[in-house]
């Protein structure tokens, strides 16, 4: 947990790196986290294509989509995701995408 | 870490020390003597016991890179207090299929976690897993490469494809119809994809029992449930059917009067078997090891369905193939498994397990979506057909209808 400074904001994180007021996320931001949390160093075409998907599904139901849907609409399969985000959709493209954690199961 | 402090006195916890069994405290309490994260555990655990409530927080993230599945993250709510277990990981191992080691990989393993970890293991979990439990996040990466070139890979958690497991099979056990381990290291490797990376609408289980006295308890705990059969009669070997009187045994009492469906006689000198009845309880053949034993023709039923109660109540598998062949490649299951897989990815709500699924679309839609013909050997339960409808059930549904 902590504060960090992205885009010229100060954000929360919880501990595993998730912004905690997803209304604060901009692109600026997702670059940030993309840099700081996930090791990515630049943002190219493709991962905006997942990032902004993931957004805009958000913003519409509330909720992160199912994998298998994020697959469909961006026509990347999973291990291309998991190429783009290595720590995966929930945990690496949801992060960057400023969505709350999804509360997977064990 | 602090290495210096105190074991913390447990009161409640030493309550579950008591009695002749074995108990998870004793075990926490010897780790705790060389971890502080095992010490940090029992302090965490008694104070859940003092306030009546859990003071792990639900569902963490975390894993390693390039995988979806195989860490659980833990994270205590009162890391001020414990911070030895701020972060309390565990992680998951795909097990060897029966469960075979060597003492020098179960050493590679241990002295790994006491490094790594709390030095807490759980071989095994009723995934089937070895189970590592309590690590920090720092670790996880490092771990999993050590586990890595110890030969050993991360098994399933999330909505993937859960670590295959079986019983020992034909390498302890006479009746195995099928060779459990080898179908299982076999779908394991085929569906590395989807125990990695989890793209399902939930969980989904596969446990293969060598026979139908079903060891893994597969009936009950696998969304695919592999149970090896036969077709044709019991062998008998009538010699020593009745060597086992001599040995005590009453074969009417204790074996053809049990027999659920009372398909044997015994005249005291030979046993008759009207196989046709047989439902495959296993118990004749149990009792009398050395005179029965299953139909040369072997191979396995296919169920589906079995879960635990979470979101809907608890379900057995049901019967899908009565019987198929399992030899490698083992094409004919695996075209099925992934016809049902695709349907039920593409069709089935969050969180439902493929059980649940079949429940609400109805067995008869699932059917001619996979392209399976019914059978009537398709049952939930003993001696009822899913297909028949009851005149009682058909009025019904005008009256509530208006309602």
């Amino acid at each position: 947990m902590g504060t960090v400074v992205l885009g010229g904001k100060e954000l929360e994180l919880d501990e595993d790196g998730f912004i905690q007021a997803p209304e604060l996320w901009d692109e600026e931001v997702a670059k940030g986290l993309a840099r700081n949390e996930e090791g990515i160093q630049e943002m190219t075409e493709e991962h905006w294509k997942v990032v902004k998907y993931l957004r805009s599904y958000y913003l519409e139901y509330k909720i992160a989509p199912m994998i298998r849907k994020l697959c469909k609409e961006t026509g990347f399969n999973l291990k291309k995701i998991y190429e783009l985000f290595p720590s995966g959709p929930a945990k690496g493209a949801c992060k960057v995408a400023g969505l709350p954690k999804p509360t997977g199961c064990v | 870490m602090a290495d210096e402090k105190q074991t913390p006195t447990t009161p409640n916890l030493d309550e579950l020390e008591r009695g002749p069994w074995p108990s998870f405290v004793r075990e926490i309490k010897k780790a705790a003597e060389k971890s502080p994260m095992s010490r940090g555990l029992l302090g965490v655990l008694e104070r859940s016991y003092t306030d009546k409530i859990g003071h792990w927080k639900h569902g963490g993230i975390v894993g390693v890179r390039g995988y979806g599945g195989g860490v659980i993250g833990r994270y205590s709510d009162l890391p001020e207090e414990f911070p030895e277990v701020a972060h309390f990981h565990t992680i998951r191992v795909n097990q060897p299929a029966g469960w075979f080691y060597t003492s020098d990989a179960l050493r590679s393993i241990c002295d790994l976690w006491e490094r790594r970890g709390s030095g807490l293991t759980n071989l095994h979990g009723s995934t089937g897993d070895i189970i590592l439990l309590g690590t920090r996040t720092e670790e996880l990466e490092p771990t999993f490469s050590e586990l890595t070139q110890a030969g050993f890979d991360l098994g399933g958690s999330g909505s993937d494809i859960r670590t295959p497991s079986c019983c020992v099979g034909p390498a302890r056990c006479e009746w195995a119809c099928y060779d459990t381990l080898n179908l299982t290291y076999d779908l394991t490797m085929h569906y590395q994809d989807e125990i990695h990376r989890p793209a399902f609408p939930y969980k989904f289980k596969i446990k293969a029992a060598g026979c139908p006295n079903d060891c893994v308890a597969s009936i009950a705990r696998a969304d695919l449930s592999i149970i090896g059969t036969w077709r044709g009669p019991i062998q008998v070997d009538q010699a020593a059917v009745k060597a086992y009187t001599k040995n005590g045994i009453d074969i009417q009492a204790d074996v053809v009067d049990r027999c659920p469906s009372k398909c044997m006689a015994w005249d005291g000198k030979a046993l008759t078997i009207a196989n046709e009845w047989c439902v495959k309880c296993m118990h004749c053949i149990n009792v009398m090891t050395k005179a029965l034993r299953p139909g040369p023709e072997r191979g396995a039923a296919i169920l589906v369905g079995a879960k635990a109660p979470i979101v809907q109540g608890a379900m057995l598998s049901s019967v899908l193939v009565p019987f198929m062949k399992l030899e490698p490649p083992y094409t004919a299951l695996k075209d099925l498994v992934g016809k049902m897989l695709e349907l039920w990815a593409e069709e089935g709500k969050s969180r439902e397990r493929i059980g649940e699924f079949i429940q609400r679309v109805g067995l008869g839609n699932f059917l001619e979506a996979i392209g399976m013909e019914p059978r009537p050997e398709m049952v939930a339960h003993p001696r009822e057909n899913p297909y028949v409808f009851y005149e009682e059930y058909l009025e019904e549904e005008p009256a509530e209808a208006k309602a």
